[in-house]
């Protein structure tokens, strides 16, 4: 019976103690700029606990634990590279937002791009194909005015 | 004909991608972020014994034999579930078992294990959660298997069933009895 | 016993939905015509069941019928009777009949508006829709079955989810579920056309109309979602590219090039493979996100609770429809370009262009979901990719749309007026440029973001105007803005407002996290925020910790808010509600923390300029894709006597087949 009773304690409190760790953190800044280096800081920062969220918003008491911490860094100078190497060196590169390029996210970066290329080579051929035939005869070969009126050019 | 054949050859790779999503989902925790301490030394610290806070337990001193060190809270619930486990699957193993007490009160945290046992051979506290970040915990329960040189031989994620004890933490601890480089 | 007349009602609907998809299409394959013929009152049997069913679990929620286990998962005694009627769409099973309500709907409204099409036609598109109907009825029957029963009956339910709990939930699901599902209707006409062989292009003058109508409600329904993520979840976000969210946006992406790209195929007959391949990969899309939400494969803010055995169903429906539509596409497709010819310079260049990067947009954020996963099958550890990723690369590929835009309208077809075009565009261009400058000078701090935004919006939105203008002047009286075209300049408007609003709030929204003791006032973004204190009050099913701010510029009190802290009485759970005072040019949103000593509280405050112009853009965006729909000739037929003159657009094709 006791054991049922702490049981239930036990998860009251775990529900209530959750209320006291919240995103809103009001930390002594130094000044403005430093504020919004945090802030764009945080945001690039993946919480563990609630995976979906970022550092600035997320609830969780790790989340705050994580902020002081980028916090007194910034504070004793180190640069936003130090401090992510830093976290992800305990809490692996899953803690980025914005993936690290190395031989493993290389397909990530730079496939769209890849993409847009062999898109744009595909696009040339289309193109270079439909310049070889003719303009059908009712197009004029090239528009002198712009006047409008026939509802075909719409 | 390769031109016409070629979404649908893009949809199968992307479908067999899927397909695997979907086997790694069932034999994986999609929460879990594997440590990166694997294979590198435990971070260093120095923590005040739960029984006796003006004494300190710090990682040198534990250099020479191999420990498991088990990240718990009078908080967590899970924590519970997992305490008999170690006392009656993990310590058998005889390796020496180190609590850490992380972001918790002491009384608390006394309480806890008066109520359910200590099984612990030293507990240590972490009251601010530093050498919690240090190790990369994010939930408690975790447990690291840390080698006679003070390397992270192993993590566990999340609590131990006696299956994940076998099949997991058993080979692990024997290959620590191994020459190791 | 309703409940079960329910299961029953889903049942008999996957009965007709089989019989409206396979006697139809094989109807049409055989020309014959009573097979044909069975396909309407097929669609109407079946809308009647799955209304029927949908109603009895609406009944179940607005009776409290703790019963059935689904009602008692989402709903509680003490939820108030309006989020009784949305909560039948508050988690899996019961989205997934709403998905198939919206898709009857859909159904019935081809089979009714489409009376002149051919009948072999018909026939096709209403099989193929009844094969999507067939497939999630099957899904919803055998693991997601609503009326499952809670046997006994609960005395009370759990809650409906607080942040569920919101007027946005009523209205984002449903519209959003309206244009994910709408694509199908494009999807089915581009198969029915595969299947009946069609060379010519007459199907896609009557699938543009329905297409726009599914690609303005997605537009409606992705902003509703924004808009809503951004006044619930507290944190003064719009899009964090999660991804469900990039599951509903990459159909929109790929939509967007479908509605253009069906522009070409039915005015000039070209670009016919990218039309039907447009179809398939939209509404392939919708399937896919679907799966994404629901297999579990991903992390996720809003994922419905994850079920391998359902992402394995869902994904075997995704390989026969996909896959199956894919096959089909490449045994039927045309062999041989199509089209009237045009020239390096003309409006078809630039909608290839424009397919094309909307297409890596869509592949982009497909590779940027998925690569959590492809990084576990390569073995190169979990990465994490967000919106640092997603937004560089979203700008980056959107770029080039953006400056080619507002030359889009005057590009003629097949050969435009180079001369005559920048001519009339330039002013645009000089203005854009001159504003991006005075804005640096009269505000330094202005990051380029904030420039790029004030140029690019200017370049777009003067470029659309110059068009209407011209217009206007040139065009002859009546015949001035077809539907269609004022639908064009609505929506590239809404691109301008958009982009305002996006880049402008990127770049000058302030924030901070501020600790207020009581009466004190602090100064964020140029106002003062005076703080009088934190109240409790009460609500229908929630008690509330709620603050009171004041906000003020130049003494005078602009505006009062009232943030609060909510604990629902249903399940404990606690939600932060913040509150916003909205503007056309600003918003002022303000988020409790927790309370601190000696009565202060932490408060997080936002200022936010020009917010509210991203919803707005997408406003304009969806009124242009509905206008554009109601476009007379997407009606007409060329033997309907009262149709216009045949004019050049439906006479046959010329060139090639």
């Amino acid at each position: 019976m006791s054991r049922a009773l702490a049981l239930l304690l036990l998860i009251v409190a775990l529900g209530s103690s959750s209320q006291n760790a919240h995103a809103v953190d009001p930390l002594p800044f130094k000044d403005r700029a430093q504020e919004v280096r945090f802030q764009h800081l945080a945001k690039q920062l993946r919480c563990l606990v609630c995976q979906n969220q970022d550092l600035a918003d997320s609830d969780a008491d790790l989340a705050k634990d994580l902020r002081k911490q980028v916090f007194d860094m910034m504070q004793s100078g180190k640069s936003d590279d130090e401090i992510k190497q830093y976290l992800v060196a305990r809490y692996n590169d899953f803690v980025l937002y914005d993936p690290p390029l190395k031989p493993g996210t290389w397909l990530l970066w730079f496939a769209p791009f890849a993409l847009v290329a062999v898109g744009a080579l595909v696009v040339v051929r289309i193109l270079r194909g439909r310049a070889k035939l003719p303009l059908a005869a009712s197009e004029p070969a090239a528009i002198e005015s712009s006047a409008i009126d026939s509802e075909e050019d719409w | 004909m390769i031109n016409r054949l070629l979404p649908l050859l893009v949809f199968i790779a992307l479908a067999g991608l899927l397909a695997f999503g979907i086997h790694w989902n069932t034999h994986h925790e999609m929460t879990e972020v594997p440590s990166p301490l694997i294979g590198k030394p435990a971070p260093e610290f120095t923590l005040p014994l739960l029984y006796d806070s003006t004494k300190s337990l710090a990682q040198k001193d534990l250099l020479g034999k191999p420990y498991l060190l088990n990240v718990f809270g009078s908080w967590c619930p899970t924590c519970q579930y997992e305490h008999p486990i170690l006392t009656a699957q993990i310590k058998p193993l005889g390796i020496k078992l180190i609590g850490l007490d992380w972001k918790d009160q002491a009384d608390d945290a006394k309480r806890w294990l008066a109520q359910f046992g200590n099984p612990y051979d030293a507990v240590i506290t972490d009251r601010d959660g530093r050498t919690g970040i240090d190790f990369g915990v994010y939930m408690a329960p975790e447990t690291f298997l840390v080698d006679a040189r003070g390397m992270v031989r192993y993590k566990r994620i999340g609590m131990f069933t006696p299956e994940l004890v076998r099949d997991e933490l058993m080979p692990k601890i024997a290959e620590l009895g191994k020459v190791t480089q | 016993m309703l409940p079960e007349l329910g299961q029953f009602a889903l049942i008999l609907a996957l009965l007709l939905a089989f019989v409206q998809c396979a006697l139809p299409i094989y109807g049409a394959w055989r020309g014959n015509a009573t097979l044909i013929a069975v396909a309407r009152p097929a669609v109407a049997g079946q809308a009647v069941f799955v209304v029927l069913a949908f109603g009895i679990l609406t009944y179940a929620f607005v009776t409290q019928d703790f019963s059935v286990a689904y009602v008692a998962q989402n709903s509680n005694l003490a939820l108030p009777w309006y989020y009784r009627f949305s909560a039948v769409w508050g988690a899996h099973e019961g989205s997934l009949l709403l998905w198939v309500l919206i898709l009857n709907v859909w159904t019935v409204a081809v089979a009714a508006f489409s009376r002149r099409l051919p009948d072999a036609l018909m026939a096709r598109v209403l099989g193929v829709l009844g094969f999507i109907a067939f497939g999630f009825l099957l899904f919803t029957i055998l693991t997601s079955n609503p009326f499952a029963r809670h046997l006994p009956a609960l005395a009370d339910g759990n809650d409906l989810n607080p942040i569920l709990q919101d007027p946005g939930l009523i209205m984002h699901p449903p519209m959003l579920y309206t244009g994910y599902v709408g694509f199908s209707v494009a999807f089915a006409f581009a198969i029915a056309a595969l299947l009946g062989g069609e060379l010519d292009v007459a199907w896609v003058r009557w699938a543009r109309p329905w297409t726009n109508v599914a690609w303005a409600f997605l537009t409606l329904g992705i902003s509703l979602g924004s808009w809503w993520a951004y006044y619930v979840l507290g944190w003064g976000g719009w899009w964090f590219w999660d991804p469900v969210e990039n599951a509903s946006f990459m159909p929109w992406l790929v939509g967007t090039a479908l509605i253009h790209s069906q522009a070409v195929t039915e005015k000039r007959g070209s670009f016919r493979a990218w039309t039907l391949l447009l179809s398939i990969f939209a509404f392939s899309l919708s399937l896919l996100g679907t799966f994404l939400v629901r297999s579990g494969v991903l992390t996720s803010v809003h994922a419905f609770a994850s079920d391998p055995k359902r992402g394995l169903f869902i994904l075997a429906f995704l390989c026969t429809v996909v896959g199956g539509s894919l096959l089909i596409y490449a045994v039927r497709a045309p062999k041989v370009a199509g089209g009237k010819a045009f020239r390096l310079l003309s409006r078809e260049t630039l909608l290839l262009i424009n397919n094309l990067m909307f297409i890596c947009a869509a592949a982009m954020v497909l590779l940027g979901t998925l690569y959590p996963l492809i990084g576990d099958a390569l073995g190169v550890g979990r990465i994490s990719v967000g919106p640092p990723y997603f937004g560089f690369m979203f700008v980056l590929l959107m770029l080039p749309v953006v400056i080619a835009l507002p030359f889009g309208p005057f590009f003629r077809w097949a050969a435009a007026d180079w001369g005559a075009t920048w001519r009339t565009l330039r002013p645009a261009l000089i203005v854009a440029v001159v504003a991006a400058v005075v804005a640096k000078l009269l505000a330094p701090s202005i990051p380029l973001r904030g420039l790029a935004g004030v140029a690019a919006t200017l370049w777009v939105g003067i470029g659309i105007a110059l068009y209407a203008v011209q217009r206007w002047r040139t065009a002859p009286r009546g015949k001035r803005y077809t539907p269609e075209m004022l639908g064009m300049i609505l929506a590239h408007f809404g691109v301008a407002v958009f982009l305002s609003g996006v880049l402008i709030t990127e770049a000058t929204s302030v924030e901070s996290d501020l600790r207020f003791a009581p009466n004190e006032t602090r100064n964020v973004g140029g106002l003062d925020f005076r703080f009088r204190g934190v109240e409790h009050t009460q609500g229908p099913n929630y008690s509330a910790d709620e603050g009171t701010l004041e906000v003020l510029r130049d003494e005078r009190v602009v505006a009062t808010l009232h943030p609060q802290k909510r604990q629902y009485s249903g399940g404990g759970q606690l939600q932060t509600k913040s509150d916003i005072d909205p503007g056309l040019f600003r918003d002022l949103y303000v988020a409790l923390g927790e309370p601190l000593d000696n009565g202060a509280w932490s408060v997080r405050v936002y200022v936010k300029p020009f917010v509210r112009w991203i919803w707005l853009g997408g406003l304009f965006m969806m009124f242009g894709g509905f206008v554009a729909a109601t476009d007379r000739r997407f009606r007409a037929l060329p033997q309907r006597a009262d149709a216009q003159p045949a004019t050049p657009m439906a006479q046959p094709l010329e060139a090639g087949v």
